[in-house]
């Protein structure tokens, strides 16, 4: 059961986020580049698919050089292999093109599935992982709960408007992972030490056959043109209520007429 | 000099604090009050790898600047745990690793790594505290046996330790040539422990006297030869003071930190807190020192992990780490005005933590005497 | 040729709000191109949405009505829709942000080889582009995204950014069945069992309302205060973070930067100040509500209403204020 991670390197966004003054990206002072929390969660599910059904967990990521970390991290976790396609050709690629490029590598590996975060907490987009099951041909779920491999198939739980969903997918097959399908472990200290010493394969658009008119910046149907900070909140009333009774039917009035919850 | 932390010492120090704020922190104020020793929280540094930092790295070790990485780190989310790290890795590991047989490493290091099981240190005597060289508690042969007798005070760990390392006189000459060092099973006959002591500091990890009242140990659990006991216990000492230091950094970096994100918080005479000159001041002033003492404390860890002589830097970066701890904990209680002093303020937890590390492992007197001996002995600063 | 379509998000026979509002939308951007609003609908039995869809501002309604589709898989969904966008095409397609929708429309999309922005909060025109605004960095920043090329452009938008359409009693519109071609159309998945979930508790992040309690509370016990609250209201109960890091409430009850990030209808802060970290986490409600004694709170800079009082004299009586409230309703 080999299972194939693909995983992204984000700022951390509990650290402040700053957009650039001239608005075309944000401040990269001081950003502490980690592996995507979405991402660790997948990691750690293909792990525990290994400690039960064997095989290789081999982790693949689309980034520049220094998403060598990220893929440390998930050395340090306990994957088997790491990945990294790296080229200045892939900037302004759109998910498409990422895909693209996932695609082209995983191709040449033996695998059965692919997991992937829900979505990567930059640009939160969660066009990824659908869009490479269709390059690779094979079907997917997203935002999967829970995990389960048979015979051929797996079995997979997802959350839906008003309830749950239980899917037989047949393998090989693109899972995506909601944060609630499990409980990541920390990389150990020997995990950090024997990782520092695994080599990670690097790829070029060119080592994967792809020219940059499919999968760089001249593929890309969309562009992010402006960033922006989020809108500041305006103040609303602040009221001084005369008794505790007053300021709960001002409340309540308030979520009756104008919140209209009630 | 390269300033830079290598990538996996950032993995290291990214994944202590991941696991500090998520497991440690919520407990800390807890612990502290109800003088806990937080078992589930070692077993599971022990399952990261951190309770046994200094293993060769061919067996998956790092080296002692990733140990003060990592308890700067554990000891910001609670100093106790912070202590009872230390004391595994510094006071109990080391000198094991360092002068310990192929047999003695192999029967005692794996459990002591895993978080399972944790040692403690007894050096400290009631007549027998800053001049260890005065102790009492005897040693005698005894066929193939030793047999000891005696009384330590004040052992970190020494109630959850299932291990210790205990100095005893076992030669008939007087003064540091006469002690040895034994490796002792707490749980073997004769070994009595007592009550914990009430402390006011660092809760979650106790103290208490451990006894060995005619205990007889295997005499292959002598650690590597008669009177060699000062001389093990001076040079780990040095290796702990350097424990500590990261851990007074974490104390001191908790202090400021949470007295930051209150200042931003609290608003009077129509300004938050850190508006006013006085205040940011201070946290100028907090900072600064805090970098000193983290960078006396790298130093140390890389001459330690290097194996080179590090007796001065390591009582340097002990002095000024533990009094920078206790400095800023008490400006960090100052920002939190009346608020800080109530328990439910984590300013005074601090502020006690910090205490300690100006006593333990050498109070700031002793250090200071450490430094001076080696300048007139014609030693740089 | 070039039309605005609107994929249709039904169940039980009716078609969801959610469609309603990409409608409202869907016609202010045909209006500006001149162009005609067509909704897609992809199921089994559907016809009769027809109606509603028309009359709900449809210029157009494709009918994709198969027993392939009886249920959501992504496969049989991936297939009718593209074939469908082949053969119309569509300037752009609009996609509601539901679990289903985000699973179909990148895979579309990428069977297309089309441009796809998922949570769009806002979408308009410069001219012959399609624009659209989205967050980024949970929230910390917002992205404006330029759509390239001719289309199709696929926009999954969130829910409750756009007003739903209104209703024109008796509006018709053009309805055509389409006729999927299923010949070697692989579809490997399958549905075991479908769950409704009735949650005591609900998810924070999914809750309508969240009742949320910081410092102020004082302690542990405190929280039931908030628990009757969130009872009365089906609310979610959320933390700032001090509360979490005395061990007052579990982690997973914290809302904020080292917490989770949620976007609730009504946000009510309770013993809250509002520390930055905090705000990070819950910016994104529609409205705010803050109790708080001390009157420089700076939650009350953001609050949609603020009410400066003793928390434990108030909430007791809003719990009451709120029971009278729905009773009367």
């Amino acid at each position: 059961m080999n299972v194939v991670v693909c995983i992204k390197q984000v700022p951390d966004t509990e650290q402040p986020i700053r957009v650039k003054p001239d608005g075309s990206g944000i401040e990269e002072q001081g950003l502490n580049w980690i592996l995507n929390y979405y991402d660790e969660h997948a990691v750690e599910e293909a792990l525990r698919l290994r400690e039960k059904h064997g095989g290789t967990v081999t982790v693949v990521c689309v980034g520049p050089p220094r998403a060598t970390e990220a893929i440390r991290t998930a050395l340090a976790m306990g994957a088997d292999e790491g990945m990294l396609i790296r080229d200045p050709l892939l900037e302004g690629a759109d998910h498409l093109g990422v895909a693209r490029a996932l695609a082209r590598a995983i191709q040449r590996l033996t695998w059965d599935v692919v997991l992937c975060g829900r979505l990567a907490t930059d640009d939160n987009a969660a066009v990824v992982g659908p869009a490479l099951a269709e390059f690779l041909g094979v079907p997917h779920a997203t935002a999967i709960t829970k995990l389960e491999i048979g015979e051929g198939a797996a079995r997979v739980e997802r959350e839906v408007e008003g309830g749950a969903e239980v899917l037989e997918v047949q393998l090989p097959a693109v899972f995506t992972v909601e944060r609630t399908i499990n409980e990541p472990r920390y990389p150990t200290l020997p995990g950090i030490m024997r990782a520092k010493r695994q080599e990670i394969r690097t790829l070029t658009l060119a080592d994967l056959g792809l020219a940059p008119s499919e999968a760089g910046a001249q593929a890309a149907r969309i562009r992010t043109v402006r960033f922006d900070p989020p809108p500041r909140r305006e103040a609303g009333e602040v009221i001084r209520p005369e008794s505790p009774e007053e300021a709960a039917e001002r409340i309540a009035a308030f979520l009756r007429d104008v919140a209209k919850v009630l | 000099m390269d300033f830079a932390l290598p990538e996996e010492y950032r993995l290291l120090q990214q994944t202590a604090r991941a696991f500090a704020t998520a497991e440690s922190l919520p407990q800390a104020a807890r612990l502290d009050e109800e003088h806990r020793f937080p078992g589930e929280i070692v077993r599971e540094l022990g399952e990261l790898g951190l309770m046994g930092v200094l293993i060769p790295e061919a067996y998956g070790g790092a080296g002692s600047d990733a140990l003060a990485l990592a308890l700067e780190e554990i000891s910001r989310a609670c100093a106790g745990t912070g202590t009872i790290m230390a004391v595994n890795n510094s006071l109990v590991w080391d000198p094991l690793l360092r002068f310990g047989t192929e047999e003695q490493k192999r029967r005692y290091l794996p459990r002591l790594a895993s978080g399972q099981e944790i040692g403690c240190w007894c050096l400290t005597e009631l007549g027998a505290d800053s001049d260890a060289t005065g102790r009492r508690t005897r040693a005698v042969e005894d066929g193939s046996h030793w047999a000891l007798n005696g009384t330590q005070s004040f052992v970190t760990n020494g109630r959850e330790a299932w291990f210790c390392i205990v100095f005893a006189r076992s030669e008939p000459v007087q003064g540091s040539r006469g002690i040895s060092a034994f490796l002792v099973e707490k749980d073997r006959r004769g070994v009595m422990v007592g009550r914990a002591e009430r402390e006011i500091e660092i809760n979650a990890s106790s103290t208490c006297e451990i006894r060995p009242e005619d205990c007889r140990i295997p005499k292959e659990n002598l650690l590597e030869g008669r009177g060699q006991g000062f001389r093990i216990a001076l040079s780990t000492l040095d290796g702990g003071r350097i424990g500590i230091a990261a851990q007074a950094v974490g104390i001191a970096r908790a202090a400021l930190e949470d007295a930051l994100a209150y200042a931003r918080e609290r608003e009077q005479f129509g300004r938050t807190l850190v508006d006013f000159q006085a205040i940011r001041w201070k946290f100028a002033d907090m900072s600064t020192r805090l970098g000193a003492a983290r960078l006396l404390t790298h130093r140390a860890a890389w001459l330690w992990d290097r194996g080179r002589p590090h007796t001065l830097e390591a009582s340097v970066a002990k002095l000024f780490a533990s009094e920078t701890a206790m400095w800023a904990a008490h400006q960090g209680m100052q920002v939190f005005g009346g608020y800080g002093s109530l328990r439910d303020c984590p300013a005074q937890r601090y502020f006690r933590a910090a205490r300690v590390t100006g006593l333990y492992a050498g109070t700031s007197e002793i250090q200071r005497i450490l430094v001076a001996r080696r300048l007139r002995e014609g030693g740089g600063p | 040729m070039g039309e605005i379509w609107v994929l249709v998000d039904h169940a039980e026979g009716q078609v969801r709000r959610s469609t309603l509002e990409l409608l409202g939308k869907g016609r202010s951007l045909a209006e500006a191109r001149g162009a005609r609003l067509v909704a897609l609908v992809l199921g089994h039995g559907i016809e009769h949405l027809a109606s509603p869809l028309a009359e709900h501002g449809a210029d157009g309604v494709l009918l994709a009505d198969h027993p392939m589709l009886a249920s959501y898989r992504v496969e049989a969904y991936a297939h009718a829709a593209t074939e469908a966008i082949r053969e119309h095409r569509p300037w752009a397609v609009l996609v509601p942000s539901t679990a289903n929708g985000r699973d179909l429309a990148p895979r579309v999309a990428a069977r297309l080889g089309a441009g796809i922005v998922t949570d769009v909060e806002d979408l308009w025109t410069e001219g012959e582009q399609l624009m659209a605004r989205r967050p980024m960095y949970t929230r910390k920043a917002v992205g404006t995204v330029a759509f390239l090329g001719e289309g199709p452009h696929i926009a999954v938008v969130l829910p409750k950014v756009f007003p739903p359409a209104g209703r024109q009693e008796g509006r018709s519109a053009e309805v055509r069945r389409l006729a999927v071609h299923w010949e070697g159309v692989a579809v490997r998945t399958r549905e075991v069992e479908r769950r409704e979930v009735r949650r005591e508790r609900v998810p924070l992040t999914e809750a309508e309302i969240v009742v949320s309690g910081g410092r102020g509370l004082r302690g542990p016990e405190n929280f039931a205060l908030l628990e009757e609250l969130a009872a009365e209201l089906g609310a979610a109960v959320g933390s700032s973070r001090p509360p979490v890091d005395s061990g007052w409430v579990p982690h997973d009850y914290e809302i904020g930067q080292t917490g989770k990030t949620v976007s609730p209808t009504v946000y009510i802060a309770v013993g809250i100040s509002g520390a930055p970290q905090h705000l990070a986490g819950m910016s994104g409600s529609k409205y705010i509500v803050a109790i708080n004694k001390d009157p420089n709170a700076p939650i009350f800079q953001v609050a949609s209403l603020g009410v400066v009082g003793d928390l434990f004299e108030i909430v007791p009586r809003l719990v009451e204020a709120v029971r009278r409230a729905k009773a009367r309703a």
